[in-house]
């Protein structure tokens, strides 16, 4: 229990009268990377919002390194440094360069000097392969290098976990081996990864675990080689039937 | 045309009442936006109650004549306060102005997206760091075309202050006119005067506009 970095229980989210969640428990440990699939509107953005508090759960708890993310009086800021958050649209800050957009977190947030957070924001820039790109603004940058500098931003607060919230679902097809490349290596480097993706080949080839959500539940979890050849529920083998026969041929490539 | 003399040697005394002009557009701007930023950021981060405050306060103020809150200030709180009227008409036009900068910072903050302080709220950021770091930033570059446009309008709207009896340019023009009886020409003069002022200001926002524009694409460059 106690090397779980984050543990879940029970959560509820619901917009109006449209519950997106209806009582989610998991539990992530050290080094672990996994992934979420499920068709959208199942609540797998939701949930990852709720681990680092960007959305309100209605009901339930969350614990982040054993300290409980959900607790009345907890220091959101000061927990949401330690989770790195990966979105979908990039979200990078406009107005800043690549290397403006790693150091902002570290200078303002965590009071890094100037030139030491300079440094480390190169160096996570380095990590991702964009350091000739480091003076560019992010309208100067493809959709994949975004990307990365987003997960270079991430990486610099220095996190426990990073979250990925379908990070290559805005991309063009040719751009997405470049962002799944930089999180294989995370995953290798030992990163504590919760994924929410449609990439079954990164699904199969770096996670630990897979959970198949619908309707704001867990339908099943289990390792990938579990899903993938013998889901004990029919949805689950639909659905990655499904995404399967959409995404196959690039698969097939990668292998 | 044996007055031209006259009109020519009133000229600095016309620009003397430019400055005023330029003082009070100069106060009143900046009262308006220090004024109109907090409003606007109440309107949009604010809670529920705070936000229509904001809304209401706005929509008071854009329903008045510039020239009647003016009159309040300076003749309706005589018995209470009397304001000279430097001050009166900086406080009047500075007051109709945060309206109109509250809508137009407003409508910038709204156009930089959810995205950006939800991002930076991910990092760990507190929400007024990121309204101060992330939102501002770009919301004041995308501000400065319609902040310029309500310069302009501020500056034209200084006239007003003639009423009270400030001696600014407007003022200034009636009085020389009337000694030199040739009004055309001292009115054009002072339209001219006018013209340039705002020509200057909106030209030199323009040029801080493009200084702060941040780069596009880098296929549009070729």
């Amino acid at each position: 229990m106690s090397e779980a970095i984050v543990r879940v229980q029970d959560l509820h989210k619901a917009y109006g009268s449209t519950e997106v969640l209806s009582g989610v428990s998991l539990e992530v440990n050290e080094g672990e990377v996994l992934v979420i699939i499920g068709p959208s509107g199942t609540g797998k953005s939701t949930l990852l919002r709720c681990i680092n508090l960007l959305t309100r759960p209605d009901q339930g708890r969350v614990w982040l390194d054993g300290e409980e993310v959900t607790a009345p009086h907890a220091d959101v800021n000061h927990i949401r440094e330690r989770v790195g958050m990966v979105f979908q649209d990039f979200n990078l800050f406009n107005h800043l360069t690549a290397l403006g957009n790693v150091m902002v977190g570290l200078t303002k947030v965590k009071r890094m000097p100037k030139q030491e957070a300079h440094e480390l924001a190169l160096f996570e820039l380095e990590r991702v392969g964009l350091q000739d790109k480091a003076d560019l603004y992010p309208a100067q940058l493809s959709g994949g290098q975004k990307q990365r500098v987003a997960i270079a931003r991430a990486l610099g607060m220095d996190p426990r976990v990073m979250l990925f919230d379908e990070p290559t679902s805005a991309l063009d097809p040719e751009l997405i081996g470049e962002v799944l490349e930089v999180m294989k290596k995370l995953a290798r480097e030992g990163m504590t990864m919760i994924v929410v993706t449609h990439e079954m080949g990164f699904a199969r080839e770096v996670s630990n675990r897979m959970i198949f959500m619908e309707h704001g539940v867990i339908v099943e979890q289990g390792p990938p080689e579990q899903l993938f050849y013998c889901a004990e529920h029919p949805r689950t083998c639909e659905f990655l039937g499904k995404i399967t026969e959409l995404y196959g041929p690039r698969q097939r490539e990668e292998e | 045309m044996d007055k031209l003399p006259d009109i020519v040697g009133s000229i600095p005394y016309l620009l003397e009442g430019a400055g005023y002009t330029v003082a009070i557009t100069a106060v009143a701007l900046a009262i308006g936006f220090c004024v109109g930023l907090p409003l606007a950021l109440t309107r949009v981060y604010g809670d529920k109650l705070a936000s229509s405050l904001a809304a209401a306060y706005s929509t008071a103020l854009r329903g008045l004549p510039a020239l009647v809150v003016l009159f309040i200030l300076f003749y309706g709180l005589s018995s209470v306060i009397s304001l000279p009227a430097f001050i009166a008409g900086c406080l009047a036009l500075g007051v109709c102005s945060s309206a109109y900068q509250m809508e137009l910072l407003r409508g910038a903050i709204q156009s930089v997206g959810p995205g950006q302080m939800m991002a930076a709220r991910a990092l760990g950021m507190p929400r007024l760091q990121a309204i101060a770091f992330i939102v501002l930033p770009q919301a004041l570059r995308l501000a400065i075309p319609a902040w310029s446009n309500e310069a302009a309008v501020v500056l034209k709207d200084s006239s007003l202050v003639y009423a009270v009896g400030l001696a600014e340019l407007l003022r200034r023009s009636q009085q020389v006119a009337a000694r030199t009886y040739q009004p055309f020409l001292v009115y054009v003069l002072c339209a001219v005067i006018y013209f340039g002022l705002t020509f200057a200001t909106n030209r030199s926002l323009d040029t801080v506009e493009r200084a702060m524009r941040l780069p596009t694409p880098l296929e549009e460059m070729h």
